[in-house]
């Protein structure tokens, strides 16, 4: 066979997964919320990344003869109490929400995904046990229970991200379970358990990445949500503390001066917001795009 | 009679979550290593004064004998007392959660208006620019964190046009009502006493459209699907090729049918607006139950963060099984 | 000659989706006289369907009708305001649907659904028309009080179509469009069905089109006969003429296809599958899968002519007689 030929025959088995991925690409452009979600989270990623390198002052050094000045061409966002310049803590502080965004979603969707995945594949007891579990998990309202773990941990980074994973997992842990559960019933599996293949294998191999794709999209969905808890517990003075610029303890920050300054918390409550619109736009559409009913 | 099974078997499921529940906040408080007695008495306080506060609060015993006696006293009502007020917990709860179930009905009403509306109209006029327009407008109460809308809202009506009152739940010189249910706008009515309820509506304007336009996303999103499924169906055309004004077929024939799965969608809301009535709470000086427990938590006050949580989860437990229920009902196909 | 009640002139309707735009009707003509039984048969997706919504002007996004002629009774639907076509959908032209219980709206009882459709047309309320509701079920062999309280899960499928049946004639149309009304249905439930439809349009003197990919329900039931295939008009016939003569080589291929009691030879199929509407084929659309294809067949779309009095077929295995 030539090479031509291998890529035609190649193309040629995957066209319905070709078909699919068309279809997709072909709702998502329709779909215009989803591109301007996108455009937004692409946008905010990259002022995460290089934006430290642009920013005129130092988030963090405080500078009293500059303090509580309004917005100007020096100060983009005005000063704050302490004299640090809002517009360089808050594209520092995009840093702060993506580490948190990829750190939750790695703990928590990998806690989900692994506890999901042994739970639906093994079934019986382990799987009522999971289930229960998480129905209790699911009893709170998530804030308030992150709320719990952030205030008993004592108030930091770290222990924003630690809080935040551990309210959030259910969700992915009863995503995997379905879809192991979908998965270990194929016909194939069955063919690899014939051949021999070992529990570990066959989970670790043939049944996880199957349940990857859907855990993945609800990451998506759910980053949004992450950032605004964050933020939350950082409003409350039980997330991230001061002098880090975390967007929601910042707000906080400029409360007392709302009336005469509104500048202070005025500038990142906007950032959250555009941030987090940003990522609920992307979802709704990923929502739209994937709903059967609506995939016509 | 299979409703009726199906009710006892969602009930004592609810029980073992309760408990399961109960846990959860038991370890979240005794396992992980913050040290109540320290925050309470301050870190230098004499070894003596710590033990006899420890010995106090039971604190000494070991871990499953504390979980056991806490179990017990949950059973007959007793949450313990507050480190902070000094009284029963349960007594606290029942003097703030009336705030918040007020803050909590009047913004679920706007959000059940504004939702379903929004996705009706986004539903009809799918892919054209009512519908971005309203899609975007809810999303956006979704996306902005309630705490800096809250802010925002008392800046400009409150404090720059001066519209309406600030925060609290009454002016000061206006004169409460008498306590019968703890919420001001029922007691007022129930009292007569018109000032305080046109001054308390005042003062729950704001918090209430705060928390009510975040919770609308949901109800919208699901009030579109629904109605955009439900505009696919056979029956629809029929109701056309009758001749049935658009008008008529919308509001007689689809809506009917495109709210019966939102109503499962508005007990999870009542999640988020739990969530949300704490952040609102703070922001707006209410004296409810999510400030309880946020200052519980900022002082440690185990007994109350316990007590204050458990009763949360117990509520929103109870509001999402009678959506269930409410749901097995009102459809008639699950009549049968 | 009777006159016609209706005239479909070069309708064409697409719908656009991902795979690009779909030719669903390619402008096809026809002409159903007042009284007359029009049966129309097809394969699944050859179009009959759109034909009917068409005709109810019920296509919507992402469908579309881009170009033709509706005329019902000097009108032409297609230029009709939705406001008017209201006042004609269900009073002079009713339709019955293919699935009879998803048809019916899941929350109402199917005596308000009949008694909405009454009251309409004679603009009073649906509660002062229990006893035309009653008496519409009674047309239908219904047990009028039982089952206007009844909510459509609890019906049998002909039951449900006894009463879709029941609420199109409630306000004695002058056409009645019937779309598979009973490919859905149990075989001997099919034939009681068919045998109600009979009497009761024998009795009132409607016009009815009948959609059916069923030969055997068409030749019963039909006075003329439509042969579509991909979105086009391929033959059209009296109904004995049809089956004596067919002229089309897919109606002989139809034909061909169905079992005859007592005939124990090979049952022949059509070679090929139906055509993709995205792309159809040039020319006669039926040419990839004729047997007698020239090489005109690919290149011109053959016109629809009268070869026998009533008799049209688009072929160019007779295209001597076109000149």
């Amino acid at each position: 066979m030539t090479l031509t030929e291998k890529i035609s025959d190649f193309m040629e088995k995957r066209r319905p997964i070709l078909e699919d991925w068309k279809h997709t690409f072909f709702l998502w452009r329709r779909t215009k919320l989803a591109i301007i979600g996108t455009v937004i989270v692409i946008v905010f990623v990259l002022v995460a990344i290089i934006g430290p390198f642009f920013i005129p002052y130092d988030p963090l050094s405080q500078n009293m003869a500059e303090r509580l000045q309004p917005p100007s061409l020096k100060h983009f966002f005005g000063t704050d109490q302490f004299g640090r310049d809002i517009f360089s803590r808050v594209v520092s502080g995009s840093m702060i929400e993506v580490e948190i965004i990829i750190i939750v979603s790695i703990i928590s969707g990998g806690i989900g995904l692994i506890l999901g995945v042994i739970a639906g594949y093994f079934g019986g007891a382990i799987d009522e046990i999971l289930m229960r579990a998480t129905d209790m998990f699911l009893a709170f309202p998530s804030l308030i229970l992150a709320m719990a773990f952030a205030a008993m941990l004592g108030p930091s980074l770290i222990n924003t991200i630690i809080a935040i994973s551990l309210v959030g997992w259910t969700v992915f842990a009863r995503l995997a379970r379905a879809e192991a559960m979908k998965v270990k019933n194929q016909p194939y599996i069955e063919a690899i358990r014939a051949l021999g293949a070992s529990r570990t294998r066959i989970i670790s191999i043939h049944v996880t990445p199957m349940c990857v794709s859907p855990v993945l999209v609800q990451l998506t969905l759910r980053m949004g949500t992450v950032i605004l808890t964050a933020a939350s517990l950082g409003f409350l003075g039980l997330g991230v503390r001061p002098p880090l610029p975390e967007w929601g303890a910042m707000v906080s920050d400029g409360r007392s001066f709302l009336l005469d300054q509104w500048w202070i918390s005025t500038f990142p409550g906007i950032a959250i917001a555009i941030v987090v619109l940003g990522f609920n736009l992307l979802g709704d559409g990923l929502r739209d795009i994937m709903d059967p009913r609506l995939r016509r | 009679m299979k409703l009726g099974s199906y009710i006892l078997k969602r009930s004592l499921l609810m029980l073992l979550v309760m408990f399961g529940v109960l846990a959860i906040v038991f370890a979240i408080v005794h396992v992980i290593p913050a040290d109540p007695v320290g925050a309470l008495l301050g870190g230098n306080a004499p070894p003596d004064v710590v033990e006899r506060m420890k010995e106090q609060l039971g604190l000494n015993k070991p871990l499953f004998d504390q979980f056991v006696d806490y179990v017990w006293g949950v059973i007959h009502g007793n949450l313990g007392n507050s480190i902070q007020s000094g009284r029963q917990v349960i007594q606290d709860i029942a003097e703030y959660f009336p705030v918040t179930l007020q803050l909590a009905i009047a913004s679920i009403i706007i959000s059940i208006f504004l939702g379903i509306f929004l996705g009706i109209f986004s539903a009809i006029y799918r892919n054209r620019w009512i519908d971005h327009f309203s899609r975007i407008f809810s999303i956006l109460g979704v996306s902005m964190p309630v705490f800096w809308t809250g802010l925002i809202l008392l800046l400009v009506f409150y404090y720059i046009l001066g519209w309406l009152p600030g925060t609290g739940q009454l002016s000061l010189f206006v004169i409460p009502p008498e306590k019968i249910t703890g919420m001001i706008l029922v007691d007022s009515l129930l009292d007569g006493n018109w000032e305080a309820f046109w001054d308390g509506l005042r003062h729950l304007i704001l918090p209430a459209t705060v928390l009510g336009y975040a919770a609308t996303a949901s109800i919208a999103r699901i009030t579109r699907a629904s109605m955009l499924d439900v505009l696919n169906q056979d029956y629809i055309r029929t109701a056309k090729a009758k001749g049935m004004p658009k008008r008529i077929v919308i509001y007689r024939h689809a809506l009917k049918n495109a709210l019966i799965p939102v109503i499962t969608i508005i007990g999870l809301t009542f999640g988020g607006l739990l969530e949300g009535a704490v952040l609102t709470e703070t922001v707006f000086g209410l004296p409810g139950l999510g400030r309880y427990i946020v200052n519980a938590l900022l002082v440690l006050d185990y007994p109350a963060i316990m007590g204050g949580t458990l009763f949360i989860a117990l509520v929103y437990s109870l509001v999402n099984l009678s959506v269930d229920l409410i749901y097995a009902v009102i459809d008639p196909r699950m009549r049968v | 000659m009777k006159d016609a009640i209706l005239t479909v002139k070069n309708l064409k309707v697409v719908f656009h989706t991902y795979r690009g735009t779909v030719h669903a009707l390619d402008r096809i003509n026809f002409t159903v006289l007042k009284n007359e039984r029009f049966g129309i048969i097809g394969e699944t997706g050859c179009g009959k369907s759109v034909t009917s919504l068409a005709i109810m002007r019920l296509i919507e996004q992402p469908g579309e009708i881009v170009e033709g002629e509706i005329v019902f009774d000097g009108k032409d639907l297609v230029k009709t305001q939705e406001s008017i076509l209201n006042t004609i959908r269900g009073r002079e032209i009713s339709m019955i649907f293919q699935e009879p219980l998803s048809s019916l709206n899941p929350v109402m009882k199917v005596g308000f659904q009949i008694g909405e459709s009454i009251a309409k047309i004679k603009n009073t309320s649906i509660k002062s028309c229990r006893q035309e509701v009653f008496e519409a079920l009674k047309a239908v062999d219904l047990d009028p009080t039982r089952v206007s309280n009844l909510y459509p899960h609890e019906l049998s499928g002909g039951m449900a179509q006894r009463i879709m049946i029941a609420m199109a004639l409630s306000s004695n149309p002058k056409l009645l469009i019937a779309d598979e009304p009973t490919s859905a249905l149990d075989v001997t439930i099919q034939a009681q069905i068919m045998n109600l439809l009979d009497d009761l349009v024998s009795k009132m003197n409607n016009t009815v089109i009948l959609i059916t990919h069923d030969l055997g329900v068409a030749a019963q039931f039909c006075d003329k006969i439509m042969i579509m295939y991909a979105g086009t008009v391929v033959e059209q016939a009296k109904t004995e003429e049809l089956f004596d003569n067919p002229l089309h080589p897919y109606t002989k291929g139809l034909l061909k296809a169905i079992p005859k009691v007592g005939n124990r030879d090979k049952l022949t199929g059509i070679p090929g599958s139906v055509p993709d509407l995205v792309n159809p084929p040039s020319g006669c659309r039926f040419h990839p899968r004729c047997p007698y294809a020239m090489k005109i067949c690919s290149v011109e779309k053959p016109p629809l002519t009268e070869m026998n009095p009533g008799h049209l077929v688009a072929c160019h295995l007779y295209g001597d007689k076109n000149g």
